[in-house]
C-alpha cells in the first residue's frame, strides 16, 4: 500500500507536501522493505524512492503476473533467518550460535556426504589429466573417458545439445526400462533440463495457452510444493486445487479430483493434472491402486498428467512403495498406455545423492503429440543446454557401478547408509513430534519433510492478525527469532482453511536432529503456554 | 487425436530455424566418418557454436585443476595438486554450505563470489562501485536475460510488448523474446562502417512500432555477435541518451567483454559509461547488463554460469524479481565458483602462474592472428567480404551469392545462405551458420563462423572456405 500510495500521491501534490510526504513516506518504505528482507541497501534504497517517479520499470508498467509469484521456501522467512545469521557472525549474542536451516531439501548443507564414486568421475571429466593417476579406480576411468567423449573437444565446457548429450539420454532410456520392468523408452522423449524445476516450467509453459474461459486450468494437490503455484502464476494459468486427505495419511482421493475439475470447468479448462510421488510436503507414496484411480481420471477428462517424481528412491515406511507414473500407465494395457500424455520428472538433487548444486535433471514425456514436441524441442533451445556437469552425474545416477565393479561395495555402503539414516530419521520425527500435545503428524512415508498439523491457541492466531501476518507464519519467526531454526510456514505450500502446519526437513544428522526436535516441542509448549 | 495438441501461442510464434536442418546432417555426416565412408575430408570442423572447447581451444588448466579439488576435495589431502591450486579450492569449498559443491546456493549466488563479482566490476570501471546485492547469477546470461525479460513483458498487453534488438542479431535472445508474448523491433547496423550502430536506425526503428506494438525495451550486444564490432564511447552515450529520451529499458548483453582485438579498441562498459555521464542520467537510465563464463578466454559454455547487474531498478520491481530467481532455485555451484576462478586468475609469484601465462597468451595471440587472417582471406576471394572482427568470437562475412545460386536455393525451398552452408557442409565438412537466420538487409546474405579456434584449425577452415567459395562461385555464375 504505501508503495503504491507514493507512485500515485506524487504528481498531485505541492512541491513543500511532496518534500514532507516523500521522506517520510521514504522512512516507512525503507522500513518496510527492510521488514521484508529486500536485498537493496539504504542509501540506493533512498535515491531510487525520490526518482521512483520517472522510472521505467515499475510495479504498474511490469510484467502483473510476475506480481503474485512466491516461493515460500526461500521466502520471507529466510531472508530473516541469513539476516540472523549475519547478525551471528557479526557477534550479536542470541540464545542460539547458529541458524539450523530445515527449510530446504539441502541434504549436503545438512552434513550429508557426497557419493565417492561420482565425485571421482566429476573430477576426472573436470581435469582428465588426473586419468593417468592410480589413485582413482579403473571403473570411475572408464566411466569418465566414455562422457568426455562424448562431449565437444572432448570437454564438459562445451555446449552440449539443448535435448542434452545423446549417450546420456539413452542411458536415462535404459535406466527407465530396467526400473520399469521393461517397458521400453526412447531416448527422443527424454530430455535433460536443469534440475527437474526447468522441465516442470518449461511444460507448463508449453501447455499453457487460451483466453478468458478457455485459459488452461492446471490440478495441483493442497499441500503442494511452491514451485507449481509460482509457475501457474506467472504463466497466469487457472491454478486448480485438489485438497490431500490429512485424516487418511495425505492420500489422494478421485472424488475431490473430481470435485475440484468440476467446479474449475465454470471459469477455466482444465487440460493438467500434476501429481508429486512421493510427496512434497507430505511425504506420502501413492499406492498402486491410488496410482490407477489417477491415470483413469486423466484419461476420462483428457488431462496431461505430470508426475513429478525426484523422490522416487526415497521411500521409508513399511508397506509402502515407488510405482512410478509410466510403469502402472503401461500395465493397464494399450488402452491407457497408447492415449493418456504425460510428462515424469527426476532430479539428481535428492534421493541418496542429493546433489543440489549441480541442477541436473530429465523429464520423459510419453504420447506427446509430435508437433506439440517440435514445439518443445524450440522451447528447450532457448535455454542453449543443460549443465554439463550436471548430465554427467545423471549419467552416473542412472548408471551406477554394476556388482562386478571395483566401485560397487564402496557405492551400494554409502547408499545404503544414507537411505537408512533418513528412515531412521523419518521414523523419530514422527514420533516425536506426536508425543507433542498440540502437534499431530503423518508418518513420513517418503521424501524428505515432515508437514505436522499445529493446533495454535486463538489468542496467537489473534496477535498475529494484528501483526499482519498469517498465524504460522508468525509461529515459525517467533521459533526462528528464539531458537534459530528456520522452517517454512505451511501457508507457504496451501492447507486447508482454518489449519496450520510447517514443513521441517528431516536432514540434520540424527544427533542434531534429535535436539532440534526437543528444540521445537520445548517451544510449542512454551509458545501454547504464552497464548492460553 | 491429441489432447495437448493447443499450446502456448507465444512458443508457436518462435521461429523453426533453418540451422536444426544443417545439425541433423552434420551428425549424421559424423557418423558416416565413424563407419569409414569416404569423403573429401577426414574430420568435421563445427564452427557454429561460440564455443571454443568445442573447436579444439584447452581449457584452463588451473581452473579445471581447482574445480576437480573442489569436486573430489580427497585431492587436496596430497602434493598431486600444486599449492595454490589447493588453498583456492580450499577457500572456494569453505563458502558452499556444508562445504560441498552439491548443496543449494542462496538464490542470488554463493555470497562470497557476489562480493568477487562485484570488486571485478569494480575494478574493470575504473572504480565506479558495484554492489553485490545488484547482482544474481543464472545458468548463464541467456536464463538471467530471460528472467529480466519477463519482468519486462506483459503477455496479456494490448499493443504488445516491443524490444528493440539489433540486425543482425544472435538469434537465441529474439527466440526468448517471441516465445514471452513480446514483438521484435530490428534496427540495422551498418555494415559498410564495421557493423556501426546509427542512432537515426535507432529512431526508424523505434518509430516503426507505430500502430503495431509498445516499444518498451533496448537489447544492445557489445562486442557484438554475429557482427564483430566493439562500440566506442560516444556511440554508447547516443544510445543512452536514446534510451532514457525514449523511455525505455536498457539491456546490455556484455558477455565478449574480454574479447577485444584491434589496435585502437578498448571495452567500456554500459555502466561505466552511464556513471561517467554524471546525473541525471547517470541516477535515472535503467540498465541490465549481462556477463557470462561462457565466453572469453576460459570459455567454460558448458558449465553455464552468466550473471546479471541491475543498475537503477525500482526497489519495489528488485523485490518481486528476487521471487522470481528464487524459483530458479540457484546457479549451478560449480559454474558460480569458475566465475570467481575467471575474475581472480593466478597472480606473478603463485606457483599456476607461468602455466596460466603460457595458455592464456596462446589463446590470445591465436585469437588476434585468426582474426587478421579470415580478414585478409575473406577479403581476398571475389564475391566474398569481410569487416574487420573488432571484438567477439565471430566472423560475419558476406556472401555475394550468384543469382543462379539463389534461383537454386528457391527451388529446393531454402535461404540462399541456408543453401550456401548446407553445400559447405557437405563437400568440405565446414559447420556454419546462415546469416539469414540472424536477420540481415534484404536481399544480403551472409554466413557466421566462429573465431575462437586452435591456429592449425582456423588455417585448415580457410583453406577448405576457399576452395569451396572458389568453386561454389564459378558453379554458379
Amino acid at each position: 500500500e504505501i508503495e503504491t500510495s507514493l507512485f500515485f500521491l506524487s504528481p498531485r501534490i505541492t512541491l513543500d507536501l511532496l518534500i514532507i510526504k516523500t521522506s517520510v513516506a521514504l522512512t516507512i518504505l525503507i522500513k518496510y522493505l527492510r521488514d521484508n528482507g529486500t536485498k537493496m541497501s539504504q542509501d540506493q534504497q533512498a535515491v531510487n524512492g525520490v526518482s521512483c517517479v520517472s522510472k521505467v520499470l515499475t510495479l504498474d508498467t511490469m510484467n502483473p503476473n510476475v506480481r503474485r509469484v512466491e516461493y515460500a521456501v526461500r521466502g520471507p522467512i529466510v531472508q530473516r533467518a541469513v539476516q540472523i545469521e549475519r547478525e551471528l557472525r557479526e557477534g550479536v549474542k542470541k540464545p542460539f550460535t547458529e541458524v539450523i536451516k530445515a527449510n530446504i531439501g539441502d541434504a549436503h548443507a545438512m552434513g550429508q556426504k557426497p557419493i565417492t564414486f561420482f565425485r571421482q568421475v566429476l573430477a576426472l571429466c573436470s581435469y582428465p589429466d588426473l586419468l593417468e593417476d592410480n589413485k582413482f579406480p579403473e571403473d570411475a576411468k572408464k566411466r569418465a573417458r566414455r562422457i568426455l567423449d562424448a562431449c565437444g573437444g572432448h570437454s564438459i565446457g562445451a555446449y552440449s545439445a539443448s535435448q542434452g548429450i545423446e549417450c546420456i539420454r539413452q542411458d536415462v532410456a535404459r535406466y527407465i526400462e530396467r526400473r520399469d520392468g521393461g517397458i521400453p523408452s526412447s531416448p527422443d522423449n527424454i530430455y535433460l533440463s536443469t534440475g527437474a524445476s526447468d522441465a516442470i516450467v518449461t511444460i507448463l509453459k508449453l501447455l499453457v495457452c487460451g483466453e478468458g474461459r478457455d485459459r488452461t486450468g492446471v490440478m495441483i494437490s493442497i499441500p503442494q510444493y511452491p514451485l507449481y503455484s509460482a509457475a501457474l502464476a506467472d504463466l497466469a494459468a487457472v491454478q486448480i486445487s485438489y485438497y490431500l486427505d490429512e485424516e487418511n495419511c495425505w492420500s489422494l482421493n478421485v472424488e475431490e479430483l473430481r470435485r475440484a475439475l468440476k467446479e474449475a470447468k465454470q471459469y477455466c479448462k482444465p487440460r493438467v493434472l500434476c501429481i508429486i510421488n512421493p510427496g512434497n510436503p507430505t511425504g506420502q507414496v501413492q499406492s498402486r491402486q491410488c496410482i490407477e484411480d489417477v491415470i483413469r481420471f486423466a484419461k476420462e477428462e483428457h488431462l496431461f498428467l505430470m508426475a513429478d517424481e525426484v523422490y522416487q528412491d526415497n521411500v521409508y515406511a513399511d508397506g509402502c512403495k515407488f510405482h512410478s507414473f509410466k510403469k502402472v500407465l503401461f500395465e493397464m494395457g494399450p488402452e491407457f498406455s497408447s492415449t493418456v500424455e504425460m510428462a515424469s520428472f527426476h532430479s539428481t538433487s535428492k534421493c541418496y545423492m542429493g546433489e543440489c548444486g549441480f541442477r541436473g535433471g530429465y523429464m520423459e514425456v510419453i504420447n506427446m503429440d509430435p508437433q506439440v514436441k517440435a514445439q518443445l524441442t524450440k522451447l528447450v533451445s532457448v535455454r542453449l543446454c543443460p549443465p554439463v556437469p550436471g548430465q554427467a552425474l545423471l549419467e552416473l545416477v542412472v548408471n551406477p557401478p554394476q556388482p562386478d565393479e571395483p566401485s560397487y561395495s564402496t557405492f551400494m555402503k554409502e547408499r545404503t547408509a544414507v537411505l537408512a539414516a533418513l528412515g531412521e530419521k523419518a521414523r523419530l520425527t514422527e514420533e516425536t513430534f506426536n508425543s507433542v500435545p498440540g502437534i499431530t503428524c503423518n508418518p513420513v512415508q517418503g521424501a524428505m519433510y515432515t508437514f505436522p498439523c499445529i493446533s495454535l491457541p486463538q489468542k496467537a492466531i489473534d496477535k498475529a492478525k494484528e501483526e499482519g501476518l498469517i498465524p504460522d507464519m508468525f509461529y515459525c519467526m517467533k521459533l526462528l527469532e528464539e531458537e534459530g531454526i528456520c522452517l517454512v510456514p505451511g501457508s507457504g505450500f496451501g492447507q486447508k482453511e482454518g489449519t496450520f502446519h510447517f514443513r521441517m526437513t528431516i536432514l540434520p544428522p540424527t544427533e542434531k536432529l534429535k535436539v532440534v526436535l526437543q528444540k521445537i516441542r520445548d517451544f510449542h509448549l512454551r509458545f501454547t503456554q504464552e497464548f492460553s | 487425436m491429441y489432447v495437448m495438441h493447443e499450446i502456448c501461442s507465444s512458443v508457436k510464434n518462435m521461429k523453426q530455424l533453418d540451422f536444426s536442418v544443417l545439425v541433423r546432417r552434420a551428425n549424421q555426416i559424423k557418423e558416416e566418418l565413424k563407419q569409414g565412408v569416404k569423403k573429401p575430408y577426414r574430420e568435421l570442423i563445427d564452427v557454429s557454436w561460440g564455443d571454443p572447447h568445442r573447436t579444439g581451444v584447452k581449457p584452463l588448466s588451473f581452473v579445471r585443476q581447482v574445480l576437480a579439488g573442489c569436486l573430489y576435495p580427497q585431492l587436496l589431502e596430497s602434493n598431486r595438486l600444486k599449492v595454490d591450486v589447493r588453498q583456492r579450492a580450499q577457500r572456494l569449498l569453505e563458502t558452499c554450505a556444508g562445504g560441498s559443491v552439491g548443496s543449494y546456493s542462496d538464490t542470488a549466488g554463493l555470497t562470497q563470489t557476489l562480493k568477487k563479482v562485484s570488486e571485478f566490476i569494480t575494478r574493470r570501471d575504473g572504480g565506479v562501485p558495484s554492489h553485490p546485492d545488484s547482482i544474481y547469477i543464472s545458468p548463464g546470461s541467456q536464463w538471467s536475460l530471460t528472467n529480466i525479460l519477463n519482468i519486462l513483458v506483459n503477455p496479456e498487453a494490448s499493443p504488445k510488448t516491443g524490444v528493440l534488438v539489433p540486425a543482425p542479431s544472435h538469434c537465441v535472445t529474439t527466440q526468448s523474446i517471441l516465445g514471452l508474448g513480446a514483438e521484435v523491433l530490428p534496427y540495422y547496423l551498418t555494415e559498410e562502417q564495421g557493423w556501426a550502430l546509427q542512432v537515426e536506425e535507432l529512431q526508424r526503428a523505434f518509430d516503426s512500432a507505430k500502430g503495431v506494438c509498445k516499444p518498451f525495451a533496448l537489447y544492445i550486444i557489445n562486442p557484438g555477435n554475429p557482427a564483430g564490432g566493439v562500440q566506442s564511447r560516444k556511440s554508447m552515450q547516443e544510445v543512452i541518451k536514446f534510451v532514457s529520451e525514449k523511455k525505455l529499458f536498457l539491456l546490455a548483453d556484455e558477455v565478449y567483454q574480454e574479447c577485444v582485438y584491434g589496435e585502437n579498441v578498448e571495452f567500456l562498459s554500459y555502466k561505466r559509461v552511464l556513471a561517467e555521464m554524471g546525473p541525471p542520467l547517470s541516477e535515472t537510465v535503467e540498465l541490465a547488463s549481462f556477463h557470462s563464463a561462457s565466453k572469453g578466454l576460459i570459455g567454460e559454455c558448458g558449465l553455464r554460469t552468466g550473471y546479471v547487474e541491475l543498475v537503477n531498478l525500482d526497489p519495489s520491481v528488485l523485490k518481486l524479481l528476487d521471487n522470481l530467481f528464487s524459483t530458479n532455485s540457484c546457479a549451478p555451484v560449480l559454474g558460480q565458483l569458475t566465475l570467481d576462478l575467471m575474475i581472480n586468475p593466478p597472480q606473478p609469484g603463485d606457483p599456476s602462474y607461468p602455466l596460466f601465462y603460457e595458455e592464456t597468451q596462446r589463446i590470445r595471440t591465436t585469437l588476434i592472428q585468426n582474426v587478421r587472417q579470415v580478414f585478409e582471406v575473406v577479403n581476398s576471394l571475389p564475391g566474398f567480404s569481410c569487416q574487420p572482427v573488432e571484438g567477439g568470437v565471430f566472423a560475419f562475412p558476406r556472401v555475394y551469392i550468384p543469382p543462379k545460386a539463389i534461383q537454386k536455393a528457391k527451388e529446393v525451398g531454402m535461404e540462399p545462405d541456408t543453401f550456401y552452408c548446407v553445400r559447405l557442409l557437405e563437400e568440405t565438412g565446414v559447420l556454419a551458420r546462415p546469416g539469414s537466420e540472424f536477420g540481415q538487409k534484404d536481399g544480403t546474405h551472409h554466413i557466421r563462423f566462429c573465431i575462437m579456434t586452435p591456429q592449425h584449425i582456423m588455417e585448415e577452415l580457410l583453406r577448405r572456405l576457399s576452395i569451396f567459395h572458389t568453386k561454389f562461385m564459378k558453379e554458379f555464375s
